[in-house]
């Protein structure tokens, strides 16, 4: 199955990367002239062709828009399975992370309330090493990814229904 | 020395709502409690208003404190002072007709001194109004500032002549509190207040979260989880002297902390080795024993009362369930099959167990009886988690949800009894009920 999702999902990063040709031309005028200008005083500009990969502040780029790239998966009830409408954001990660070998990231696990607090925690843990084995299958070194669980320790939303419940079933990926 | 405790068998349907006495501190993260069940047939005791020495007219009638606890065990219905035909001071005041007309079998009386050195002496007596003879005279002394504490000490040891079962009024709970939750101001806490909810105090504050609080024997130190180093770590601090201790930090989870009975050891829960497994830490020489090893989630140990077990919930079966594991043999076995969610056990010293049972989608706290293998429900709202047993085995607390927010909930084993403790300083959850202590010695 996790098989079947790669080959799909290099598909999709395939076509990720024709978007990128595509997209960032368009993005490169919006940046701020930092990152653009005189490429000979930042000190990590090996590769200075294509687009930038974080913005100033070192947040992921989303080559395919210019902005922000998602960092928020989420989750089904008690599952830790990728959803694979994620697996394209998060294959850029994968790429980003391989391009730049000295950026870390801290991925993050959370569920809802429902369940025991501990069980909830060990659920959270696997939500987020279901997102770091991904990353590290596409390439990324696990020295790169650290991860830990909240359990339902720090919800997105307090309330107490399914629409909070979907928000807080999650995993975030925090570049260092 | 059961019956007494069980004496009632059918739970009183009917429900009430019962505000008792109990005045608040400004500063208490817990509010006065409600009852919302009771039993059909409570013993009715007359707790007669004491006499006070006139130094002590500031203080709250300890009659109402130990009226409020037996109230609260759901075995007693303290007659309304409105009610009482006489309020005698010594026992030969005492006219047993005055409370027989009531419907009283037992009946309280007693006064407090103040010592010469400053301490306060409360004398009391309890009467067989039946019988029509004194069946205890007692007296109690403590500082001025321990005065809740000689109250509740007066009531475990009527509550323990006439049950036969040791009274648990002078223990204490340890619970979070979290404010704010899933905004940036979110704050959380450990709090320790008295086993009613008064006097609640802040052990330790953070802004990352705290969890899973339990309570070493000597009913001095807790064990819990922060993340104050934005991961989790198991802390152990002394809660009087505030002292603190990181114990576990590993890469991964560092959790669910739990004292051996003899103190010498904490099972926890580690995923160092890249998956939760339970382990045993020894206090004394500091060595880690791994004890399960397989790719489930293991997790939410506790101990058989006797040391010899640990009960872990594991979902190596798909669905989390409850186990044991035996540590002369490593010999591990299943103990709950009914429904497909049973987790974070506590085992009563009779072998039975209380843990988290889902069906139907809702969480509740449920009892197993492990010799037929019997569940049952013993709460009814939903959300419920983390039960916590009274040293007595009569009642556990748990942490439930009412109108959206945390509260903490009380019911007997037997399930007929159940109070609240709510807080409307933010969500509380997580209770763990401390062993006997005596707050009285030193200190």
């Amino acid at each position: 199955m996790f098989k079947e999702r790669l080959t799909s999902l290099i598909a999709i990063a395939l076509v990720g990367v024709v978007l990128t040709g595509c997209t960032s031309k368009k993005a490169q005028p919006t940046d701020t002239g930092a990152e653009s200008a005189p490429p000979a005083t930042t000190q990590t500009s090996t590769e200075p062709t294509g687009p930038a990969d974080f913005d100033a502040s070192g947040n992921p780029l989303d080559p395919r828009t210019g902005g922000l790239l998602n960092r928020v998966f989420y989750f089904d009830y008690d599952k830790s399975d990728l959803h694979t409408s994620d697996l394209a954001v998060l294959e850029i990660h994968a790429q980003l992370l391989n391009r730049n070998r000295d950026r870390t990231v801290v991925i993050e696990g959370h569920c809802d309330e429902r369940g025991t607090r501990e069980y909830n925690l060990a659920l959270g843990e696997r939500r987020a090493n279901a997102i770091r084995n991904f990353l590290t299958s596409a390439g990324v070194a696990s020295s790169q990814i650290e991860t830990v669980s909240y359990g339902e320790e720090r919800p997105e939303n307090p309330g107490h229904d399914e629409s909070a419940w979907s928000r807080n079933r999650r995993g975030i990926v925090n570049y260092r | 020395m059961k019956t007494a405790i069980y004496r009632v068998r059918s739970p009183m349907l009917l429900f009430f709502v019962l505000i008792c006495w109990v005045s608040l501190a400004s500063a208490a993260s817990l509010d006065t409690i409600v009852i919302t069940q009771g039993r059909d047939n409570p013993t009715r005791i007359g707790i007669v208003p004491m006499r006070m020495d006139g130094s002590l007219a500031g203080l709250v009638d300890a009659a109402e404190i130990v009226a409020g606890d037996l109230a609260r065990s759901g075995e007693f219905a303290p007659i309304a002072r409105d009610n009482m035909l006489s309020m005698p001071v010594r026992p030969e005041e005492v006219i047993y007709r005055d409370w027989r007309v009531l419907g009283a079998e037992f009946v309280s009386i007693g006064q407090a001194t103040r010592e010469a050195d400053g301490r306060v002496t409360v004398t009391f007596y309890l009467f067989d109004v039946p019988g029509q003879r004194q069946l205890l005279m007692e007296r109690v002394t403590g500082r001025m500032d321990q005065w809740r504490d000689i109250a509740h000490r007066v009531a475990d040891l009527i509550y323990e002549k006439i049950t036969g079962v040791r009274g648990a009024f002078s223990t204490r709970i340890a619970y979070v509190l979290a404010q704010y939750a899933g905004t940036s101001r979110a704050r959380y806490s450990i709090e320790v207040a008295d086993a009613d909810g008064e006097r609640s105090r802040t052990i330790y504050s953070s802004s990352q979260p705290l969890m899973s609080v339990s309570w070493a024997p000597d009913a001095r130190r807790i064990a819990y989880v922060s993340f104050e180093t934005g991961r989790p770590s198991i802390v152990i601090q002394d809660v009087y002297s505030l002292a603190r201790e990181r114990i576990a930090s590993f890469r991964g989870i560092n959790s669910a902390p739990v004292f051996s009975p003899d103190g010498r050891q904490l099972a926890m829960v580690l995923s160092r080795d890249g998956n939760p497994e339970i382990y045993l830490y020894n206090l004394t020489d500091r060595t880690l024993r791994r004890l399960t090893r397989n790719p489930a989630i293991d997790t939410e140990p506790t101990w058989a009362p006797d040391g010899r077990r640990i009960i872990f919930t594991s979902d190596r079966g798909g669905k989390p369930q409850i186990y044991a594991l035996e540590l002369a043999t490593n010999f591990e076995e299943r103990l709950t099959f009914e429904g497909d969610y049973n987790a974070r056990a506590r085992m009563l010293d009779d072998g039975n167990l209380v843990f988290v049972h889902r069906s139907a989608g809702i969480f509740n706290i449920a009892w197993q009886d492990m010799r037929r293998d019997r569940v049952v429900v013993l709460t009814r709202t939903n959300l419920d988690e983390s039960p916590s047993v009274a040293p007595n085995g009569a009642m556990l607390m748990y942490a439930t949800q009412a109108r959206g927010k945390g509260i903490l909930a009380v019911v007997s084993i037997d399930g007929s009894v159940k109070y609240e403790l709510p807080s409307s300083s933010g969500d509380v959850r997580e209770p763990a009920w401390s062993p006997f202590m005596d707050p009285l010695s030193g200190r």
